[in-house]
Parts: structure tokens; sequence; C-alpha cells
């Protein structure tokens, strides 16, 4: 595929002191590899590795970092990292006639075998159409030739390709690690094959991958569909079949075993430019069992495994020494869930002490020794006593995601905090000092009503109540989304609220918190959520609505000065769909979901029997911490949950409705759920 | 109440190539990671947020170069620091090269001096620039047009600019600001040289293009800054005296100016493919 024409960079440089913020656009990063490009003659597969925003949102992405390194250490290939330049610069690419880029050594799109997007988000699709038509490929799988990039996507989204599917070659279902060494293998014996002057095509190729487990190769399947139903705009799926009996009928995600095994990324990237995450950032655990049910993340990166203390240790002494950096980000779903958290952030903090005086510097102030980031916490005292421990400076917000105002919506939705988890939390934190109080909400639930909405107000005040006890200066910002059903999670057969209900329910709390002194509300968009909506639920035919928006200028759509939900609503009237069809009516069981023939391990009878849970408003424990409800996962990968403790940490009911304070052993064994 | 502060330094770096697109702010992150990369024991403000005692100079335009940047740091008291140690020198050279490679490519440091409690601060006490602006063409005629309008330019009593400020167009007299042009060839066609004043609102060097060349887009010229000036007794003299003449100096000479050898310009490949 590639012809090696080299830089682009003297082309690129008399551009840049004309566009916005040029420092995203060289390189030069800490942690930025030099890859060694094989010489002619040579057989080699190459990676651009793409993310569809901004480089400053795109940058700290932890998965496109691990697949940089884990590519670059393979002696048949080299990878290389691409963003999407802002419209400034696609403008003055386009007029020049100059391709998409990679930041490294500023090689053009086209010098690559593999264009590959990390897909963390729905909204991002019209990009990728604009960076595929930028990298020089025709935006349109079908129209393709054997010398054309291979586009693969990957990320969470992946796991609902299919309004990409007329656009992607391959996408890929769960974790990279081990899957892109696979992938590289088969593309590199089929270039050989090539370079060795054999009759081979790219639908060898795409054949041969379709067979490379988590690998789904849309154009290798036939979608056929219903004819409406009397009184429907549109008919459902009628069958998803491979084309060829070596195409498997159904693709699998891919699960790392062991964390511990995959220690990267081991360079990790400091930039010369500020990012949305500046700071050095380990992982500490994959998956989460707390089962909320709004939550795609959780579902589909299950089980649970955690990386051992100590490697968490070393990777943030060493990722810290590295980079710089002065804070360090410990990432997971729900980081105060990993065992013996408290033991880890102790050794963290013991490391950078004995850092500190190696160097000498051991007359610097408390406050300007490392800073310990916590994201995702959870809702409790402990938790917030964790948060204390690491962060002895700036104590000026905390932020807390309860989701939905009741305790009612809080077991439909399986987030199973109770109040006393939540008031003990805000109490704890305001009265060790915290002045401000985030709390995110979700709106558009199922089952809402709106006593369910005004509770959000009512929480938001009770906060305040307490936080006055403590601080006149206390504050509570509430701050609401509209949910958006995701694939492979319980709600995926919930019709999602209309814009006109999200905003009316927005309306409602505004009243509500208008007079509540110190309640802050920010919502986001319900606009947003409607044009999300599209695309994560969405079958192949989504696919023409997405290049209709993309050819209307429809770029950089998660930008509120990008988007604009009349051309999205507009597109799909123009293709002849249903926004009603694909978004706010519910699905019936016997309905081919656009995913059915892709998996996360997740048996779809648990997932149906958890979405009539939630409509009975029955909550489901963690089963790290409780017998098994047989949801697939454990069972299908052979991997049970690794966890470094059986015994649940300490503090609040751990959301889990139990009272677990003094912490308790709870036996991890398989069992089948009983059902009704 | 007692300073926390040591030994001062004040450092002299490079900003070639690639990393000239760099904007002033974030290479002002870059010095502070780079400093913990070396755990240099800078000292610290007091307060409730401490930040690293780093002051730097004039900024540079995003996209200019520079051979002749400049930060001061302050060092702790407390770091078991000796300028009359027989090791001193060995650890300034040391610390140069570490902070050459704890920073990107591009961004060197050629020099690094100590400095007193009573020396003013780098936007204090630098006066006037020079800078070298290349890129104007290869068109025939064009040294004696730009020679033209050097003169016309020196020769003049009041210059003009038109410029934006807080949404007010105003027109500013920038002729005090610049005291000599004069023209050379180099790699890249003729050169113009210019030395400004750094008094008061600065001149940029973009709005000089344009001056010189009525009409043109500033940003199409490449812009290096070579050397920064401080005033002692109505004498320029070089913030870091000797600092780019200083091969074959003896630093035991000259105990307070420790002089590293500057990296060659040409040592750095401005469209390298190559990463690092």
């Amino acid at each position: 595929m590639a012809s090696h024409s080299g830089s682009i960079w003297a082309d690129l440089e008399p551009i840049l002191p004309r566009v916005a913020k040029p420092a995203r656009y060289i390189g030069l990063e800490d942690g930025a590899l030099d890859p060694e490009w094989a010489g002619p003659g040579q057989v080699q597969v190459s990676w651009l590795l793409t993310y569809p925003d901004t480089y400053e949102i795109g940058l700290p992405n932890q998965g496109l970092q691990i697949l940089y390194e884990i590519i670059n250490e393979r002696s048949d290939a080299v990878a290389e990292r691409s963003y999407a330049p802002w419209t400034d610069l696609d403008a003055e690419l386009r007029a020049a006639g100059l391709p998409l880029f990679s930041v490294d050594t500023h090689r053009a799109a086209s010098d690559f075998d593999v264009l590959a997007f990390n897909l963390s988000a729905e909204l991002v699709y019209t990009n990728v159409l604009n960076l595929i038509d930028l990298a020089g490929a025709p935006v349109r799988q079908a129209e393709r030739s054997d010398d054309d990039l291979l586009v693969v996507v990957g990320g969470h989204a992946a796991f609902n390709p299919e309004p990409l599917a007329d656009f992607i070659d391959v996408a890929v279902l769960g974790e990279g690690e081990e899957v892109v060494g696979e992938m590289t293998a088969v593309i590199h014996a089929w270039k050989s094959e090539r370079a060795g002057g054999a009759d081979v095509h790219r639908a060898d190729l795409l054949c041969r991958l379709a067979q490379v487990d988590g690998c789904y190769v849309p154009s290798m399947y036939e979608v056929t569909y219903h004819e409406p139903a009397d009184g429907e705009p549109m008919g459902g799926i009628a069958s998803v079949s491979p084309r060829y009996a070596d195409v498997p009928a159904t693709v699998d995600k891919r699960t790392v075993a062991d964390l511990g095994e995959w220690p990267y990324p081991s360079q990790p990237l400091a930039p010369l430019t500020e990012v949305v995450h500046d700071r050095l950032s380990v992982e500490v655990f994959r998956g989460c069992t707390r089962g909320c049910r709004f939550c795609q993340a959780g579902m589909i990166t299950r089980p649970v495994r955690e990386r051992p203390a100590e490697q968490v240790r070393t990777m943030v002494a060493e990722g810290l020494k590295r980079t710089g950096y002065n804070e360090v980000s410990l990432t997971s779903l729900s980081t105060a869930d990993f065992s013996d958290i408290e033991e880890v952030v102790r050794g963290v903090l013991t490391d950078q002490e004995q850092a500190q005086a190696d160097a000498g510097n051991d007359g610097l102030a408390a406050g300007c020794g490392t800073t310990i980031n916590l994201p995702s916490l959870r809702v409790d005292a402990f938790t917030v006593g964790l948060a204390g421990e690491v962060n002895s400076g700036r104590r000026s917000g905390l932020t807390f995601a309860p989701e939905a105002g009741t305790w009612r919506l809080r077991q439909v939705i399986n987030k199973l905090i109770v109040e006393d988890d939540l008031y003990g939390a805000v109490e704890s934190a305001f009265s060790q000092g915290w002045t401000r109080m985030k709390l995110y909400f979700l709106i558009g639930l199922p089952t809402e009503t709106d006593d369910d909405v005004l509770g959000i107000a009512e929480l938001a005040r009770r906060c305040v109540e307490i936080g006055k006890q403590h601080t006149n200066r206390a504050s509570v910002t509430v701050s609401v989304g509209g949910f958006v059903p995701k694939a492979h999670t319980p709600f995926q057969w919930f019709g999602q609220n209309t814009r006109a209900e999200l905003q009316r329910k927005i309306d409602l709390l505004r009243d509500a918190t208008r007079r509540m002194h110190g309640v802050n509300l920010k919502w986001h968009g319900p606009d947003a959520s409607t044009a999300e909506g599209i695309a994560s639920r969405g079958d192949r035919r989504i696919g023409a609505v997405i290049e209709r928006v993309w050819r209307d200028g429809g770029i950089f759509q998660e930008w509120g000065e990008h988007f604009d939900l009349d051309r999205w609503e507009a597109a799909v009237e123009a293709e002849g769909l249903s926004m009603d069809w694909y978004l706010f009516r519910h699905r019936r069981v016997e309905e081919v979901l656009p995913w059915a023939h892709l998996t996360a391990g997740l048996h779809q009878d648990f997932l149906w029997d958890d979405w009539q849970a939630a409509l009975a408003e029955s909550g489901l424990e963690d089963c790290r911490w409780t017998p098994c409800y047989d949801c697939g996962v454990c069972t299908g990968y052979g991997i049970e949950h690794v966890v470094a403790s059986p015994i649940a940490p300490a503090g609040g009911s751990q959301g889990t409705g139990q009272d677990l304070s003094q912490g308790h052993e709870v036996r991890v064994e398989l069992r089948p759920l009983v059902k009704n | 109440m007692q300073s926390n502060v040591g030994i001062r330094l004040r450092v002299k770096y490079t900003k070639l190539g690639k990393v000239r697109f760099v904007s002033h702010r974030d290479g002002a992150r870059l010095w502070e990671r780079a400093l913990r990369r070396v755990d240099l024991p800078v000292a610290y403000t007091e307060g409730f947020t401490p930040r690293p005692k780093v002051g730097f100079g004039l900024a540079l335009p995003t996209a200019a170069e520079s051979l002749a940047e400049y930060v001061d740091l302050d060092l702790s008291r407390d770091a078991s620091l000796d300028a009359t140690d027989p090791g001193w020198d060995d650890w300034l050279r040391g610390l140069t090269g570490s902070l050459s490679a704890a920073l990107p490519t591009g961004m060197d440091v050629v020099a690094i001096a100590e400095r007193d409690a009573s020396d003013g601060s780098l936007q204090e006490s630098v006066t006037s620039t020079t800078w070298e602006l290349t890129g104007w063409g290869t068109e025939p005629g064009l040294v004696d047009e730009l020679d033209t309008s050097l003169q016309r330019v020196l020769a003049a009593d009041e210059v003009f600019v038109e410029r934006e400020r807080k949404g007010q167009r105003r027109t500013d007299d920038v002729r005090p600001l610049i005291s000599d042009l004069t023209l050379r060839g180099s790699d890249d066609g003729p050169a113009v040289v210019a030395d400004l004043v750094t008094i008061g609102r600065a001149l940029r060097p973009s709005e000089l293009a344009e001056l010189i060349r009525p009409g043109i887009d500033g940003t199409g010229i490449r812009v290096l800054r070579t050397h920064q000036w401080i005033d002692i007794d109505g004498e320029r003299r070089d913030v870091i005296p000797d600092a780019r003449h200083s091969n074959g100096t003896n630093h035991h000479d000259r105990p307070r100016e420790h002089v590293v050898e500057e990296r060659r310009r040409t040592a750095r490949s401005y469209a390298g493919g190559q990463a690092q």
C-alpha cells in the first residue's frame, strides 16, 4: 500500500504560523517514539493511530498511547499518531492539496497501511469520514482498492459500529493489546505475498482479518430488513448473516486476562502544549461490576481486572520521573473500589517523598509535592477520607455522581447509593475543608417522573444545607446530562426522551433551583443528546445520515460552535428515515438489534432480565462481593474477577445497599441468576 | 521574613526548529516539568498554591525562533549547593546537559550564570533585542528594494503602525522602537537585521516586516531572535556576557559566568523527518 514519500513538514511549516495553536501539530512530546521505518524491499506494517477529535482531547487517550508503544516494539511494524486538524488547518490543508499527516514524523497518511481510529463517542463519526477523506482514501469502503488505506476502528463506540459499516474496513471489539499484534501479522503476511507477486487482493485481506478473534469486518456480512409493519415508519432488521462460510456468525470482544502483563504506557506522552488531562495517568483496573444499567463502559469492560498494587506504584514513580509531572490520576471506572486503595495511595506518597529527599529537595513545602487524582469517585464518606489524604493542597471542589435524584430511580438504574452515603460524603467533605461540591445527574432515565427530576433539586438543597453548617461559602453545582441509551446495556431497549421532553425537565429543574441559594444548575444541551442517539443505536442505514451531515460541513460535532441538530434532523429526513423509530421507541424482546451479532460477553437474557428488573425498581448488588448473576462474562472468557482482596473495602454501603461498614468477606462463586 | 532562596541562576537557551510553534505560556509549563525531571531544587513561593520561583524574560512570539532566550531560576536555600565548591563548575555543566535533555528537541540550554539578588528581573533589565528576518523571497532586485525600504524607515522621523488594543483601533509611532536596520546575506536569501528597543509596547517582528514591505503577510517572514541586551552604564551588553563566544574560555577565570558551548544551530534540522 505505502509508497514512502517522507515528511510533508516542509509544506506544512509555512502554513502553521497562520493557524490557531500550532504546537498541537508538531509532535516532539516527551515519550514520543522514533519509529524505525523499513527500507525499500522490506515488508513492514505501518499504523497511523488517529484520534478523531482535537489533539488536546486525543493526546491523553490511554488506549492510543498503549497501542502506539506496543506496535512500535514489534520488529515488523511501526505506529505513528495523528489527531483531527482543527477547522482552520483542515481548510488550509485542503487548499494546499496536503493530506492528513502524522505528528511524529509528519508523514502523509497515505504512507501508512492502516488508518486506525479510536472511537470514544458517537458524535465524532463525521470527523472519521472527514479524516478518511483528508487522508486521501475513498470514504466508502466499497470504493477502496488494494493500495488504499485499511480503515480500522476500535474503542467503546465500536461496540455498535453499524452506522459506520459503509466507511470502515474493520471494527475491533474490546481491548487492543493482543489483537493489534495478530492483525499486524495477518497484514504483514498479505503484504509479503503481494510483494512476492501473488494474486491476492483487498478482499482476501478482509476475509483473513474477519477470522481474527475480535475483528468484525462489516462488508463480510449481509443485512436484510423487514418491510415496515402497519403504522410503523420503518422496518427492523430481518437478519444479519456472514457472506462466506469461514466468517464467524458472531464476533466476540477481546479481553486481556492479566493487566499485570501489560504495564503500558511505559513511556507516557507529555505534550508541549496544554491538553485536557494534563497529568500522568496510571490505569489501576479495568472492568466494573457495580452494574449501573445506563453505563456502557461498565457493561462492556467486564470482568474486573486489577493491576498488581506493586506495579501501580512502580508505574506512578517511573511515570512521574520520566515526564516531570507532579500530578497523577489513578484511573478506572471506580477507583475507590481498587483493593487496598489506601495502601497504594500511601505507597505512592511515600515514594514521592523519598524521591524528593533523594534529590535534596527535603525543604520543599508540603503543597508542592505530588497530587494524586482519583477520578470516578464512589459516593461515600470513605472515599472523601481518601480524597483528603491525597489532596493536601487545594480543597476547592469535589465531584460525585449520584446520577438520579431519588432512591427509587437509583434502584431502577442500579446506582445503589443510599441517601446516607451521599449526605455522609457531603458532610465529610465540607467538614474537611471543601467548599464546593459538583453533583452529576442524568435526566431522561427509564421510568423517570417529575418527582425524580425535582428530587435532584432537593438533594442539592440538602447538600448545601449540610455545607452551610461548616462554611458560608458552601455551594453545590448540579450538572445534568440527557441520557442516551447504549448498545450492550440493559437499557438498550429503552426509547430515549425526546429533545422537547429533556428540555421540559431542564426547565423544571431550573425553576426549582432558581431560588435555592448556593445551588448552581448546569446542563448539557438536549440537542447533542438527540444527535448522539441517532448514531448510538443506529443500524447501517444511519451511515447515509452521517455522510450527509459530513458533506454538509458538519464536523467537530462535539463542539458547540460547530454542532447543529437541524443538520442531523434534515439528514434523517432526506434519507427517508425516522427519528421516532430510531430514538424514541422502546424495543421489543424479539427485535434483532443492529449489534446482535456482536457481543461483549453479556448474555442477552441477562441483559433483558436486568432491564425487566429495572422496570420493577429492583437493584442488583455488586457481584465482586456477592454471588454471581451469570451475566456470561467470567464464564464465557474463563477469567474471574481479578481482585487483590475478596474483602470489600471499608466504609459506607459501598453502593451495594448492604451494610459493609465492618468490611466482611464474601466468597466469589459462580451461580446462575435465579429467574422469576 | 527570611527568603528561602539560595543560589540564583540565569539560564540562556535556544528555541529552534519545530518547537518554535510552542507558545510562551506553554514554554513556561515545559520549563516547570523539565526542572522536576532533572530534580533541580528550585525554591517555591510561599502561600496556598506554591509555585516554583522561575522568572521568564520577554515573550517570544509564537513561531519565532531564538538563539537567546533567558530564564531566571531561584534555587532553594535548603539545597546543599555551594558555588565555592570545587565541583561547582562540573555541576553546572552537568545541569546544562541534563536540562537540554529534559527540554524538547530544539530547546537547548547554552549557558548558565549566577546572578546577584540585586540584579533586576529579565523583564526590567532587557532594553533591546536583535532580530534576523528572512524569507523575503528570491526575485531579482530584492536586495536593492529591501535596502531602499530600510533607509526609508531609518530616515523617517515617525513611522506609524495601526494596531488594535482592547477592541480600539489606534495608530502608534513605532520609530522610537527601531534602533537600527541593516541588510546582510544568509542561506535563506537577504536577511534584515533589526535592533529593537523593548521599552513600552514592543514592535513585533511581523509588524516590522509589514513596515519594510507594505502589503506582505508578516507571518510568511521567518523570525530569529539572535540577542537580548541589557544596559550597563550606557553600554549595551549581552544578558549573559560572552555566552556566544565562549569557545576556549576558561571558566575558572570567570567565576560568575559559567558558559557552556552553544550547540550549533545547524545541528538541528528544520525539516527533519524524524522526531527526537
